[in-house]
């Protein structure tokens, strides 16, 4: 069981995730919390949800990361107070802010599937996605050191590993409005950052979407050929200076009034 | 990572009971000797408290039989199946030589290359993982294989301390603490050198644009994943426990075990055991509480 699938059908389910639209609102890790602490599996438990210190299980979440262009400038050969010799202390041009929403990738190598000592995690033939069957999962941990991406966490009230499940009570749910069949958080993304579909089908929109982008694997170098992708940012478009008018010159010019406010303008002149 | 208490007894303790036990499997002292007899007690012991400890860190421990069933895949598998499978050959040695005062060569000598390869599954459990770079590699096994033949071969030249000291046992037992020692400063020095391949910037996807810097994590608070995997608390203190593993579990016991030789006295054999179990408690807290994650590149490191 834990071994990965050998009949598959080729069908590979996962999620585009585009990073130059996300405003990184969370509004999909809050959906995702509400649909799966009452969907598939025990709840996803809090531990002191009004006490001090605030745990709980999510199955997805959002970091915010800013990248730098442009060279490093490293610090003076003075060390700064609580800095090490050469650090760097800034770098050339204008950073820029990325959201960025992380949840289970979905891995065709999924390296939490083979660890499992139980069965309990495993990957489906018929569409790719990684699920935990909670009867079977003894709650060692071991699946959640194996992933690189962090997309799985001990729900610590039930003793048992939880993760995404691609929303799979939703996407195959005949008694829910079609519109509503595919995972929450795709559902619920105001931004529209988020897409869903089988990524191993070359003319879907989501395979589309990822040609036409570039969509990139998160850490290639853990050999573990994630499912879903990501779209990175495109290109910044900057405005030349020359042709941006300033605040003053836009507030002291009447050129092109027209009718009653020329008047009053050539009547204001004259004065 | 972070270094629970349960799995730290699990690895020292078993991997302590399999090296007595295969070091009393091959050198066969004479188990109408009560030492002997305390011996094949103690590693029996050792080893049954050691697995029993794996346990207590699981959510439902009550389902932990399901962990004989996946050997095709898991390490973790494995090494519960092979635990299982060595205290075949394991009982029969320790009921023989308790009960009925007799060895037996060939029975001996399975039990060790049993108990080879349980802690070499042991091993393998954090060895196969990509994640830890620290632990991925082939020094990882030979250190805690090392391990277990060197506290075994000491349990056992303390207990010969009872009819004589032999002075084979007690060099035998000096060669392989060294040994066990120079392949952990090794592993230490691999440690220290070398980072992970993972980096904010392959993490994100977004080195092309620039230097990856996290600005924001998801949550103000702690989570599974930042306690799990992203254990930091006294790694500013390694150095001086790296010094304490080294003098409680090598320096310390190999000075005791020279002059129980000299002198005779078991005292000094029983003191060079427990301060070798220390060390090496110390040394497993190390191993995980110095090991870094992937995932922390995802919640700030430069690199993992």
């Amino acid at each position: 069981m834990t071994s990965l699938p050998t009949q598959v059908t080729g069908k590979k389910l996962g999620l585009v995730i585009d990073l130059d639209v996300c405003v990184g609102c969370h509004a999909c890790a809050v959906i995702c919390k509400e649909w799966n602490t009452g969907g598939y599996g025990a709840a996803l438990s809090d531990q002191e949800p009004y006490g001090e210190d605030v745990t709980g299980a999510w199955l997805n979440r959002i970091h915010t990361f800013e990248v730098t262009p442009g060279d490093m400038i490293p610090g003076y050969g003075k060390k700064p107070k609580g800095q090490g010799m050469g650090e760097v202390i800034a770098q050339t041009d204008e950073a820029r802010v990325v959201h960025f929403p992380k949840s289970c990738l979905h891995c065709d190598d999924a390296p939490c599937v083979t660890v499992c000592p139980t069965g309990a995690s495993y990957k489906r033939g018929e569409d790719g996605i990684v699920l935990v069957d909670e009867d079977k999962c003894i709650g060692c941990g071991l699946c959640a050191w194996s992933c690189p991406y962090g997309a799985r966490e001990m729900d610590q009230d039930a003793g048992v590993m939880k993760k995404c499940t691609l929303c799979v009570d939703r996407i195959y749910n005949e008694d829910i409005p079609e519109i509503d069949r595919q995972p929450a958080c795709v559902r619920t993304c105001p931004a529209n950052a988020r897409h869903f579909g089988d990524l191993g089908d070359p003319n879907s929109d989501v395979s589309k979407l990822v040609e036409e982008r570039g969509g990139i694997d998160l850490m290639p170098e853990q050999g573990t050929r994630p499912v879903n992708k990501y779209l990175p940012p495109r290109a910044r478009q900057t405005l030349p200076s020359a042709e941006v008018p300033s605040a003053a010159t836009i507030a002291e010019t009447t050129d092109g009034a027209q009718g009653f406010m020329k008047w009053i303008d050539t009547a204001l002149s004259k004065l | 990572m972070h270094p629970a208490l349960s799995v730290i007894v699990f690895t020292t303790l078993s991997g302590f009971g399999y090296g007595l036990a295969a070091s009393l499997g091959l050198f066969q002292p004479d188990p109408s000797l009560l030492a002997v007899k305390f011996g094949h007690v103690l590693a029996f012991l050792a080893i049954a408290g050691g697995l029993l400890s794996s346990t207590l860190h699981l959510g439902n421990p009550q389902r932990a039989w399901r962990a004989f069933s996946q050997w095709r895949s898991s390490w973790l598998s494995r090494e519960g199946v092979l635990a299982v499978l060595t205290f075949v050959p394991l009982t029969a040695q320790t009921g023989l030589a308790v009960l009925f005062d007799t060895t037996i060569g060939w029975l001996g000598f399975v039990v060790a290359v049993m108990a080879g390869l349980t802690v070499y599954a042991t091993s393998m459990i954090y060895a196969s993982l990509k994640t830890v770079n620290a632990w991925h590699n082939p020094i990882t096994n030979t250190c805690y294989l090392l391990f277990a033949a060197s506290g075994g071969l000491l349990a056992m030249a303390a207990l010969s301390a009872f009819n004589g000291a032999q002075s084979t046992l007690i060099v035998l037992a000096i060669i392989a603490l060294a040994a066990t020692f120079i392949a952990k400063a090794i592993w230490f020095r691999a440690l220290d050198n070398e980072s992970g391949p993972s980096t904010p910037e392959s993490a994100t996807g977004l080195g092309f644009l620039g230097k990856v810097r996290l600005l924001e994590r998801p949550h103000m608070g702690e989570n599974y994943l930042t306690r799990e995997m992203g254990f930091r608390v006294a790694r500013k203190h390694a150095r001086k426990l790296r010094l304490i593993s080294y003098a409680l579990g090598l320096v310390l016991p190999v000075l005791l075990l020279l002059l129980m030789g000299v002198s005779g006295m078991v005292f000094f054999g029983v003191v060079a055991l427990l301060s070798h179990l220390a060390g090496v408690m110390t040394e497993r807290w190390l191993f995980f509480a110095e090991a870094k994650h992937a995932v922390s590149v995802y919640y700030g490191a430069e690199s993992a």
